[in-house]
C-alpha cells in the first residue's frame, strides 16, 4: 500500500512539473482577468483543470451569471465524467466508496492518461500519491504566475498560452504513432473540431470539443472494436 | 457579482462531473462497443482541444505554428510531457524574439 503510494508520487512527478509551468500560464491570465492572485490560487486549488478554468475566468471577466458559469464548466468538463466512468472499470476492489469521493476531485486530463495506462488496477493508494504534486505544481505554478505577470514582459507571458497544448501533443503522439485506431480517433476529432471552428463558429468551444471528441470515439469504435484485454 | 460565489459554482460542477460517475458507477462495462468508445475517448477530447486552438495559444500565428511544429517533433521522439510543452513555449518566444 505505501509502495502504491510512493509510485503515485513517481508517476505524478512529470505531471507536476508540466502543471508547475502551465498554470504558471493561467496565474498571468487571471491577473490580466483583475482577479487577484489569492483568488486565481483559490480557483487552482478548488477546480484542478485547465481549459475550464481558462473559460471560467472568461465568465467572471464578462460579468457572466452563475447559470452561464455553471453550463460552462459542464461542458468543457464533461469529458471527466467519461474519463471517470472508464475509471472505474480500472479501480481495484478495495476502492471504496469514501475514497473515490475524495480521490475523484483529481481525475484531470493527465492523471487520467497515466492511472489508465498502467498495466494493473488502480488502489486508491496510487491514485492520491498521483494527485499529490500535480496538485502542488498546479496551485504553486498559478500564484507564481499571477504574482509574476506584472514583472514579465509582455512577449515572454503572450507565448507561455502554448504550454498547455504542448503538453497535450505529448500526451496524444506517442501512442498515435503505435496504434492506428488512435491514430485515426485523434486526426478525425482534430478535423471536425477545425470544422467547427470555421464553418460554425457560433457553436460555443466547449460544446463543438465535445461533439467532435464523441463524434470520433464512436465512429473509431465501430471501425476499430477494442478486444477487452487490449484495454486493460 | 461576488468572486466567491462564481468560483463556489466553477469548483462545484467541476468537482460533481468528476464525483458522480466515479463513486455511483461500479458495474463492469461488458459491451466491446462502449469499452472501445471509452478507450479512444480521450485521445479525442485532447485532440479536439488542441486543434484548432494551438494557433491562436501565442497571439501570433507564425510563433504557434513553429511551436507546434517542434511540439509534435519533440513528441515524436517520446520525450517527457515537461520537455514537450518547455520546447514549444521556448521555440514560440524565440519565433518571437528574433523575427
Amino acid at each position: 500500500m505505501r509502495k502504491d503510494f510512493s509510485k503515485g508520487i513517481f508517476d505524478g512527478l512529470p505531471i507536476g512539473l508540466g502543471y508547475f509551468s502551465v498554470s504558471i500560464g493561467f496565474g498571468i491570465l487571471a491577473v490580466h482577468q483583475n482577479i487577484s492572485a489569492f483568488f486565481a490560487w483559490l480557483i487552482s486549488a478548488t477546480n484542478l483543470t485547465s481549459a475550464g478554468q481558462a473559460a471560467g475566468v472568461g465568465v467572471i471577466a464578462a460579468g457572466g451569471t452563475l447559470i452561464e458559469m455553471a453550463l460552462t464548466q459542464l461542458i468543457i468538463n464533461l469529458r471527466y465524467s467519461l474519463m471517470a466512468l472508464s475509471l472505474t472499470q480500472k479501480a481495484d476492489r478495495n476502492f471504496s466508496t469514501l475514497k473515490r469521493i475524495f480521490l475523484s476531485f483529481g481525475i484531470t486530463d493527465e492523471i487520467y492518461a497515466v492511472a489508465i495506462s498502467q498495466k494493473e488496477k488502480i488502489s486508491a493508494s496510487y491514485m492520491a500519491g498521483l494527485i499529490v504534486l500535480p496538485f502542488l505544481g498546479w496551485t504553486s505554478g498559478t500564484l507564481l504566475g499571477a504574482l509574476s505577470s506584472k514583472i514579465l514582459p509582455e512577449m515572454i507571458s503572450a507565448n507561455m498560452g502554448i504550454l498547455l497544448y504542448g503538453m497535450f501533443i505529448a500526451i496524444v503522439i506517442p501512442p498515435a504513432k503505435k496504434c492506428k485506431p488512435i491514430r485515426f480517433a485523434a486526426l478525425v476529432a482534430a478535423g471536425i473540431s477545425i470544422l467547427f471552428h470555421f464553418a460554425l463558429p457560433f457553436i460555443s468551444t466547449g460544446f463543438a470539443i465535445i461533439l467532435s471528441a464523441l463524434f470520433a470515439s464512436v465512429l473509431s469504435a465501430f471501425r476499430y472494436p477494442i478486444h477487452k484485454e487490449e484495454t486493460k | 457579482m461576488s468572486l466567491i460565489l462564481y468560483i463556489a459554482v466553477m469548483a462545484g460542477v467541476t468537482y460533481l462531473v468528476r464525483m458522480i460517475p466515479f463513486t455511483l458507477f461500479r458495474k463492469e462495462i461488458k459491451s466491446v462497443f462502449l469499452q472501445s468508445v471509452l478507450f479512444y475517448l480521450p485521445y479525442a477530447v485532447l485532440s479536439a482541444m488542441t486543434v484548432p486552438a494551438i494557433f491562436y495559444s501565442t497571439g501570433n500565428l507564425g510563433s504557434a505554428l513553429i511551436g507546434t511544429a517542434v511540439a509534435l517533433a519533440v513528441a515524436f521522439f517520446n520525450k517527457p510531457l515537461i520537455v514537450v510543452a518547455l520546447a514549444a513555449a521556448l521555440s514560440a518566444l524565440s519565433f518571437d524574439f528574433f523575427l
